[in-house]
């Protein structure tokens, strides 16, 4: 067993720069990225890219994947995958859509495509848990296709137009401080990523959820109730599809059965670039926003660069690699074989 | 058999007792007809060949598995455990083989794992990561381990170490039983001695301490009684005075030595 060293022992090597950096790269390395990516943007569209009327559509145009993300974060710490998000979003919007041209209260529109996404979440969970199917993947894989087929019944596989002032608001409202008008989807992202850090890092259960991802064997002989902790997590990411579905239809003004198809890769691509681990256990709430906001700062940018859509996939394929490949590289250097 | 039967025992309870356990996973008998007795202030070596059954045994009085059949007893009362936190809750605690640790969670958050510090904010109830770190580092102190600092991660600590975090949570709580399996296995010779020496304080702190061990000069070091599990069932049981580490390997074979039994007759020890 190790003995208690002070600062005084500490070797040359320890006190170096470079040494004594590590675990602040560690933590903060995935912001440098972001930052590197205003650079880009500044520099390319030097009169466009740092405008209001520029930064002022990325909350609105991210924010379904910011709250996608979050969500499907909180899945990935516990070493599962929701691959249903995108198809659950739809489902949401779909029926709030519908419900709403057929007269539903208005006032309800708002929990109910939540609360869908719960219903789903926690079909998730107990077919995780309760069916012990083998991997969450799998599950998901299936609710992925039924909430898909669903959002099709439900409106007959036709999009439906219009939908009451009080959906629009919070898809595409905005709320006046001072001279400033501050959308609400940038409100709801950030009252749910604070919510979510608090959770995750000082509630007993949020803790829960790493050690899971570090070792669900470890938890389970703690006295932990993994099967309900996992189902939770599940829960949590529908609800946050169900969110997501919610502030689409608001922004589109809509609900047709197409939408979030693909969405569940870009919510899993923005957790990675953030630095969570795939196998669990690993990640902050800041690093995914941070991913959430290399998507989004490089599609604005290459769109104001008139670059191809089809390149913006091509890059973003990039960053991921490029960005899991640092971390790759970081892990190496902070228990170096040297 | 040789029954562990002096006169005083005869008068305590024990504070741990497993009577008539049955253990089937399927079509496999793990168990059959075990029992097993500890008392305060004891520490009792379990030895068996891998299969025999000790593992199984010591996790269904951790309460990690339920019992086929029988029953077990806390300070003599009937226990029925439907989690590890059920046995925790009676004061049983147990250091697994694997150590069960996160490797990616804090010294403190493992120690704590399951049973975190809080504090109230108002109506929610937080995490108190300074009390935890404190208390962890307090209690690590108290048992002479030494680290680096109680912030580090598990994944980041020797085999030693991290052994020693796993016995630190074990006996954070107010244990009455500690349960180790193999804990000394991965051990450098220096770090053996110290779990040992440890075993022994937690013994004469009048804790029951259940030893699963392949190494004899573990056994005979630490050990107040040794029993043996051969294929499931109760093979051998001798106060540690009364038998030899000869005669012990021999148990873990499934044998009892004709040699000593009849030295024994003979009264030749």
């Amino acid at each position: 067993m190790a003995t208690t060293t002070t600062d005084a022992q500490l070797t040359a090597r320890e006190r170096s720069l470079r040494v004594r950096l590590i675990p602040y790269i560690d933590r903060f390395g995935i912001l440098f990225l972001v930052l590197l990516m205003v650079l880009v943007g500044a520099v390319t569209q030097p009169d466009v890219f740092l405008t209001w009327r520029n930064l002022s559509n990325l909350p609105g145009q991210n924010a379904a994947n910011a709250v996608l993300a979050i969500g499907m974060f909180v899945v990935i710490l516990t070493a599962g995958i929701d691959l249903s998000v995108g198809s659950v979003l739809a489902l949401a919007m779909m029926t709030t859509a519908v419900l709403a041209r057929d007269g539903f209260p208005p006032a309800l529109l708002v929990p109910l495509p939540i609360l869908i996404g719960m219903g789903v979440g926690l079909v998730n969970g107990l077919g995780l848990t309760k069916m012990r199917l083998p991997h969450p993947f799998i599950v998901t894989l299936g609710t992925l296709n039924i909430a898909r087929g669903l959002a099709n019944l439900v409106s007959g596989g036709v999009p439906v137009s219009g939908l009451p002032e009080v959906v629009r608001f919070w898809g595409a409202g905005n709320i006046p401080v001072g001279s400033v008008q501050i959308p609400v989807s940038l409100l709801v992202v950030a009252a749910l990523y604070v919510g979510l850090f608090v959770f995750l890092q000082y509630t007993r259960t949020g803790r829960h959820i790493y050690a899971i991802g570090g070792n669900p064997q470890a938890a389970r002989v703690s006295g932990i109730n993994v099967d309900r902790t996992l189902t939770l997590a599940y829960v949590l990411c529908g609800a946050m599809a169900g969110l997501a579905g919610l502030l689409v239809a608001g922004r589109t003004n809509s609900g047709f059965p197409n939408a979030g198809i693909g969405a569940e890769l870009d919510a899993i691509s923005a957790v990675i670039i953030g630095g969570a681990s795939f196998f669990g256990g690993r990640g902050t709430v800041l690093g995914v926003l941070a991913g959430v906001l290399v998507i989004g700062l490089l599609r604005n940018i290459l769109n104001l660069n008139n670059v191809q859509v089809f390149w913006q996939q091509v890059l973003i394929g990039v960053v991921i690699i490029f960005a899991v490949f640092l971390d790759v590289l970081r892990r190496r250097a902070g228990s170096a074989n040297e | 058999m040789t029954q562990a039967a002096s006169p005083l025992e005869a008068e305590r309870t024990p504070v741990i007792e497993a009577r008539g356990i049955y253990k089937y996973f399927g079509a496999v008998t793990a168990l059959e007809d075990v029992y097993l007795k500890l008392y305060r202030g004891e520490v009792l070596g379990v030895v068996g060949d891998n299969g025999a059954g000790k593992s199984t045994l010591m996790k269904i009085l951790a309460g990690l598995y339920p019992p086929s059949a029988g029953q077990l007893y806390v300070d003599g009362q009937p226990a029925h455990f439907t989690s590890p936190k059920d046995a925790r809750d009676r004061g049983i605690e147990m250091v697994y083989q694997d150590l069960a640790l996160a490797g990616n969670m804090r010294i403190d958050e493992n120690i704590f794992l399951g049973r975190e510090c809080v504090r109230r904010f108002g109506p929610f109830r937080l995490v108190d990561n300074a009390e935890s770190m404190r208390r962890a580092k307090e209690h690590l102190e108290k048992l002479k381990i030494e680290v680096k600092s109680v912030r580090q991660r598990v994944e980041e600590l020797s085999g030693g170490q991290r052994q020693a975090v796993a016995i630190a949570r074990a006996t954070a709580f107010d244990a009455k039983v500690v349960i180790m399996d193999e804990p000394t296995a991965a051990l450098a010779v220096k770090e053996v001695r110290k779990v040992l020496d440890l075993i022994k304080d937690l013994r004469n702190h009048g804790i029951g301490v259940i030893l699963i061990s392949h190494r004899m000069d573990d056994i005979f070091y630490v050990c107040d009684r040794v029993m043996a599990l051969f294929h499931g069932r109760n093979f051998a049981e001798a106060p540690l005075a009364e038998t030899s580490r000869n005669e012990v390997i021999g148990w873990i074979m499934g044998n009892k030595s004709p040699v000593a039994q009849a030295a024994k007759i003979l009264d030749l020890n």
